[in-house]
């Protein structure tokens, strides 16, 4: 298979005063043209900053990226001028955001907003970009006669297929989804993944998708990663997190869940809270909560080790096959 | 199990220029001491509407809410202080419902010193305090806090230990769960069951996300655009649904499991402007069964089986 990102030991912090915050740790990711990996983790876990970092987006000052590569077809994007930059981000890599309610700039009407980014990176004439921005409507539902109107006639909803439009409008290599349908309402955000997943298909593009919904990421990925302060810490096949959890904070994670298929008196919480991501622990960042913490655990931080064909989790004592 | 809470047709209708606003049409359902009653729809089905009615942050529009067998509709000054005693609510929003300069402590004593507690005696109104947060699970040394230093969990625990201080019988949770990570949410679902044990509390429970209804309710209430739809027990209600909508909605909660696709229905549209809304059923325009009269008359709430109602026109 082709690679089309790797990320390799990524680092980003965000300085304030005289404190430094270690939003992402040492993140290696590996992506295959045509694939769809999930990130999964809590609030502040670095889901976003890592997008981010990808889109080249980090808001510097405060935030830095220290150490590592993102290398998008072969090459490094932190090595890029930013003109080069600009020619990647909107045209190769796009990105769909969270919020449908903010993400629009309310004065500019929904269908110039898509032809924008097609005027950019396509060398179209404006009746061209008008055209081909009509189409991309009609490709995600929205009928092209609604093509003048501003976001505040739409719903919800209805934002979020613009948003999808726009990131889609250049054919993107790669597709930054950061939590597409949490503002959603389910019978919504039903259609919405339905779309994505329909478009996906379609045009074979690979796609990273943020969430801290698990139920989002099995039906839209192939491989999922877990992320915990900061760290990845647990990645591997969609089968391979969802029948062989072996990090026990994934664990933690689904037990958290209630199941809508079994009758049960009590949810067993992960204990405690996510560690101050400026004053991290020593050893392991997840040793305060977890159930299976040793001295070890407290002293030095876990390397990741591969377990299963491509299955990689850090931590000393992960949960094996069939254990509870 | 006698009734706590009965009501009867409320209306709440909110003026707006185009029209009147029907926020909650017509909703009726009774409350047994020690339930949790939960009320699940999508945003705008009015959910919020009905617990604000309901502990009088709204007034109604129309129809009746008796409390322990006492018409409360429009009960106002010393009587509605005395009712609020009883009467709690739990809001959504941990970071806007608390106010942030206020220590814990004095959001916490504000509502025992309003009904002047304790005989008004200071010592054991700070006593009761830190009893409140010991059962909430928020550590004494917190005390003289401000919101803004904790977490969304912690504040969430401020807003239940406030619901709790006047010792009520029943509590309006809005949404108390949908700003929190999972592994938060489950800490405080497990608290709320745990303080409904300890003190034979009633909740009703509104809620977008199913998963979470199901675990903590007894019944589940449906709504859709300012009516009850359907109606039954938490368990019947996941094994048979009868409306179309709930039909639709359950199909489209993700699962996180794999190979746990089901036939996903994809309902056609958006929900329809509540201003002024047809006659007929709400529903119509997007239901996959709809027929000429549903566009004509509301259905009404008929009991099709044994403590099973829905409204439709199929049944």
């Amino acid at each position: 298979m082709e690679k089309i990102l790797e990320i390799k030991n990524l680092k980003i912090e965000y300085k304030s005063n005289e404190r430094t915050v270690e939003a992402v740790n040492n993140l290696n990711l590996l992506l295959n043209k045509g694939e769809s990996l999930g990130i999964v983790g809590e609030t502040g876990a670095g889901k976003t900053t890592t997008a981010l970092g990808i889109m080249g987006l980090i808001p510097d000052p405060p935030g830095k990226i220290v150490n590592g590569e993102i290398i998008f077809e072969g090459h490094d994007i932190l090595k890029l001028s930013k003109n080069k930059l600009r020619a990647v981000r909107g045209k190769k890599i796009s990105m769909i955001f969270q919020d449908p309610m903010t993400s629009l700039n309310p004065v500019i009407t929904v269908g110039d907003q898509i032809a924008e980014s097609i005027r950019i990176h396509e060398k179209l004439s404006r009746a061209d970009a008008v055209l081909k921005a009509k189409e991309m409507l009609e490709l995600v539902g929205i009928p092209e006669e609604r093509y003048a109107e501003y976001p505040h006639q739409f719903s919800g909803g209805m934002k979020q297929r613009v948003i999808i439009a726009i990131a889609l409008s250049c054919n993107p290599e790669l597709i930054l989804a950061d939590e597409p349908t949490t503002a959603l309402d389910v019978t919504i955000q039903a259609q919405v993944l339905d779309l994505i997943l329909k478009l996906k298909r379609e045009k074979n593009t690979s796609m990273i998708l943020i969430t801290h919904d698990l139920g989002v990421v099995v039906e839209i990925c192939e491989k999922v990663a877990i992320m915990y302060a900061g760290e990845i810490v647990e990645y591997g096949t969609t089968e391979q997190i969802y029948e062989n959890t072996s990090h026990p904070y994934t664990r933690g994670l689904f037990d958290s869940i209630p199941d809508i298929d079994a009758k049960e008196d009590r949810l067993i919480p992960i204990q405690g809270l996510m560690p101050d991501p400026a004053d991290l622990p020593k050893g392991c960042s997840f040793e305060p909560r977890c159930r299976y913490s040793t001295e070890k655990c407290k002293e030095s931080n876990p390397d990741t080790q591969e377990i299963g064909n491509g299955h990689f989790v850090k931590c000393y004592n992960y949960i094996k096959r069939g254990e509870q | 199990m006698s009734e706590l809470l009965k009501i009867q047709n409320l209306k709440k209708y909110f003026k707006t220029p185009k029209g009147d606003l029907h926020a909650v049409d017509g909703v009726s359902f009774t409350v047994k001491k020690g339930e949790t009653l939960g009320v699940v729809g999508e945003s705008g089905c009015g959910k919020s509407t009905l617990g604000r009615c309901i502990v009088h942050l709204l007034d109604t529009t129309d129809g009746k809410i008796y409390f322990e067998d006492k018409n409360i509709t429009n009960v106002s000054g010393n009587e509605l202080k005395e009712l609020r005693k009883d009467l709690q609510m739990i809001f959504q929003d941990p970071f806007s419902s608390i106010n942030p300069r206020m220590t814990v402590k004095s959001i916490i004593i504000e509502p025992i010193q309003i009904h002047h507690m304790y005989e008004g005696n200071k010592e054991k109104q700070e006593k009761a305090v830190l009893e409140i947060m010991d059962t909430v699970g928020l550590a004494r040394r917190l005390a003289d806090s401000y919101p803004h230093e904790l977490d969304g969990g912690r504040r969430q625990r401020i807003g239940i230990a406030r619901a709790l201080a006047l010792n009520p019988k029943f509590i309006v949770c809005d949404e108390p769960v949908s700003a929190l990570d999972v592994s938060i949410q489950a800490q405080i679902l497990n608290l709320m069951q745990d303080l409904q044990e300890e003190k034979g509390l009633t909740y009703i429970f509104i809620t977008h996300d199913l998963s979470v209804v199901k675990h903590i309710s007894d019944n589940i209430c449906v709504m859709y655009l300012g009516t009850l739809v359907e109606k039954c027990s938490s368990e019947l209600l996941f094994k048979k649904q009868l409306h179309p909508y709930t039909q639709a909605l359950l199909s489209a909660i993700p699962v996180a499991k794999i190979n746990s696709k089901k036939n996903r229905i994809i309902l056609k549209g958006e929900i329809v402007s509540p201003i002024s809304p047809a006659p007929g059923c709400r529903f119509a325009p997007r239901c996959l069964y709809a027929k000429d009269e549903c566009f004509i008359l509301s259905p009404e709430l008929k009991e099709f089986e044994p403590e099973h109602f829905v409204a439709c026109h199929l049944y």
